[in-house]
């Protein structure tokens, strides 16, 4: 996994409240049995019409939004538990994604992939977007080590939350797989132990 | 201290605290199906780790599956791949797979529970967020990611942070016509697509503890679609009744202690919630969805409400409904009978039950697919199969289908389908398709008559 410290970084608005995990990757491309190729796909339904033709309309094609912070509306990531969606973020070249509030599987897959998801107050929310409306190059500092996110045009900021565990994880790049399989002795002890 | 099922059957798993609230959850079952879990099989390979135990988790192939010719090599090549990688890992890691024809092969969510493999106490996990279904049998079970589904496989225990509770209790007699999934999408209607969030839910009172198996599952199923990891309903004398005797259920003596065991779970008066709601069964009608999430539910003779929100407009261009329409009358050629919400043989009854006599419209096309072998087998003794034949429709193999239109069961674009599935998505049954989502009721009538209709009008 990627380490994460800080970023800075123009952001991508997606003023629209609970996008589904059936918008960020649409069901018929989970077929693939390995990681790659995801972010070609992201919001493929959104970015382009049945016949492949882009819709320019859309933040992801609107040539004025770039950048790997992508701030979306409230209830971000609902839906299905396809860590597919977290792929297709990634493989997108998204590092952090900031919302007024995550569906729990997609804010755990992310952290599994190394893509920070910020939750902000409603207000701030309100803030960032107007501030990239009022200019799209507007950048936003995300800092992983003092929880804080800042836009740097007018020097607002919030501090976020998460659990210290996965931010050492996500600044060191580990996972947990390799902290379960270091505690195989507890767990075998715990089989041994049960009684139902 | 005084607990709640939750609470029991979650500390009963607890391996080890760690720090910062994190503890390492141990898990009974692992389902695993061929789509969520080929990376996580590459992971473990990459690392070198072998599968810690194979004997507890249960693969089943249901995502990416036809409901046609299951008997032929399937056609698409990628869902052909997809479902050969899965039968290989299974193989290589002595994991037991109901591969496709298989008679245990069927949706993973309804496989389970009929096998008896879902018992109460239980903690179970899947790469698929309907996980929550098996929450009916008093089990904690919940939706994972890929990356978990490696984890699982490498330690059979999760590192989780243990979720706030949250309990709906709904007390009285439902109406006639009510189902199940109507008063799990009131409740979802009701309180909203993020409103559980955060938690793991119990539902109690009256209406779950009368209702069956089938239809507390088809409640907890849809837990995920209000944001709760899992749904939970106590184990009674009905749970009991119904794991008795399924092929993997314990036996005899052992069957005995075990029920003796889950007669412990319920919750203890005066354990208390982190959130409670309480609803009258009286306020539930029959239920559709007018919009793009299942919170946007209407009582069927109610019209769509006016919200100025741009996400709420949106959505509603997406279904080409207007703010304060009725969808009584709105014409409907397409119908969807199945999923791991409403595929199991008590949905198959209530829509044999309308439809019984009856013609379907010329104009509908209507999908009936079981949630699994053994539902097909009974649609067929119980004499249904019949029934829907004559009616014109057609039964096919079982599999998740049109629920998210892997396979070629797609919704063209610009139609409505009213589907008793879980997800009313933009394109979730196909690019562009517009999903109402009801219960098997609700979609028989809607097959029968070729549009929705006012159901409550067949009961005064």
């Amino acid at each position: 996994m990627d380490k994460f410290t800080k970023i800075t970084s123009s952001a991508i608005p997606l003023a629209i409240e609970n996008i589904d995990t059936d918008q960020i990757i649409p069901a018929r491309f989970l077929k693939a049995t390995d990681k790659k190729g995801f972010g070609e796909n992201l919001f493929r339904d959104w970015r382009f019409d049945k016949n492949g033709k882009i819709n320019n309309d859309f933040p992801l094609n609107d040539k004025r939004f770039s950048g790997s912070i992508l701030v979306a509306g409230d209830n971000f990531g609902c839906g299905s538990s396809r860590e597919h969606a977290a792929w297709a973020v990634h493989g997108y070249g998204i590092k952090v994604v900031v919302s007024s509030f995550f569906a729990d599987i997609f804010k755990g897959n992310a952290l599994n992939n190394g893509v920070l998801p910020v939750q902000v107050s409603p207000s701030f929310l309100k803030n960032i977007f107007e501030a990239i409306q009022n200019d799209s190059d507007t950048e936003i500092e995300v800092d992983l080590e003092n929880q804080e996110i800042t836009i740097l045009s007018n020097q607002n900021f919030e501090s976020f939350e998460i659990n210290s565990y996965k931010k050492t994880c996500l600044i060191n790049g580990y996972d947990d797989i390799d902290f379960l399989v270091s505690m195989k002795e507890d767990i075998q002890a715990f089989e041994k132990a049960r009684v139902e | 201290m005084k607990k709640t099922l939750f609470d029991k059957v979650w500390d009963a798993h607890v391996v080890k605290e760690m720090k910062d609230k994190q503890q390492i959850l141990y898990i009974d079952k692992h389902l695993i199906h061929e789509v969520t879990s080929p990376q996580a099989f590459n992971e473990l390979e990459q690392r070198g780790i072998p599968v810690f135990r194979p004997k507890q988790i249960v693969a089943t192939a249901d995502h990416n599956t036809p409901t046609i010719d299951q008997h032929l090599p399937v056609k698409d090549e990628m869902s052909r791949n997809q479902l050969n990688q899965l039968s290989k890992n299974c193989s290589k890691n002595n994991i037991t797979l109901y591969d496709l024809g298989h008679k245990y092969n069927g949706i993973a969510h309804v496989m389970s529970p009929e096998l008896g493999i879902t018992q109460p106490g239980m903690t179970m996990v899947c790469g698929d967020s309907h996980t929550s279904t098996h929450g009916a049998f008093g089990t904690i079970a919940f939706g994972i990611g890929t990356s978990q589904v490696a984890q699982v496989f490498a330690s059979q225990s999760l590192l989780l942070q243990k979720p706030k509770s949250l309990r709906i209790t709904v007390d009285g007699d439902l109406k006639p016509g009510v189902l199940p999934k109507d008063v799990i999408l009131y409740i979802i209607a009701k309180l909203g697509t993020n409103s559980g969030t955060g938690y793991f839910c119990e539902y109690a009172g009256t209406v779950f503890q009368e209702m069956s198996m089938e239809g507390r599952m088809t409640v907890c199923n849809m837990s995920i679609e209000m944001g709760a990891r899992g749904g939970m309903i106590a184990p009674d004398e009905t749970t009991f009744n119904y794991i008795k005797g399924r092929e993997f259920a314990p036996k005899g003596n052992d069957f005995d202690k075990k029920v003796a065991y889950w007669k412990t779970l319920p919750t203890d008066p005066g354990a208390s919630f982190d959130q409670e709601y309480h609803l009258d069964a009286q306020d539930i009608e029959p239920m559709i969805t007018f919009g793009t999430n299942p919170g946007m539910g209407i009582k069927i003779n109610e019209s769509i409400p006016s919200e100025d929100n741009a996400s709420f407009e949106k959505s509603l261009a997406y279904m080409n409904f207007e703010k304060g329409q009725s969808l009584i009358d709105q014409q409907v050629n397409y119908v969807f009978i199945g999923s791991c919400t409403n595929g199991r043989i008590e949905d198959f009854r209530a829509a044999a039950k309308f439809i019984e006599g009856k013609v379907k419209a010329d104009h509908v096309t209507a999908w009936f697919v079981p949630g699994s072998q053994q539902v097909a087998k009974q649609i067929e003794e119980e004499g249904l199969k019949e029934i829907f034949e004559q009616a014109g429709f057609q039964l096919r193999q079982p599999g998740c289908s049109a629920c998210l239109a892997m396979n070629d069961d797609k919704i063209p674009e610009g139609e409505y389908c009213v589907s008793t599935s879980n997800r009313n998505f933009e394109g979730r049954q196909g690019q562009g398709a517009r999903t109402i989502l009801a219960s098997p009721l609700v979609a028989a009538a809607t097959a029968i008559n070729g549009k929705i209709i006012d159901i409550t009008k067949q009961f005064v």
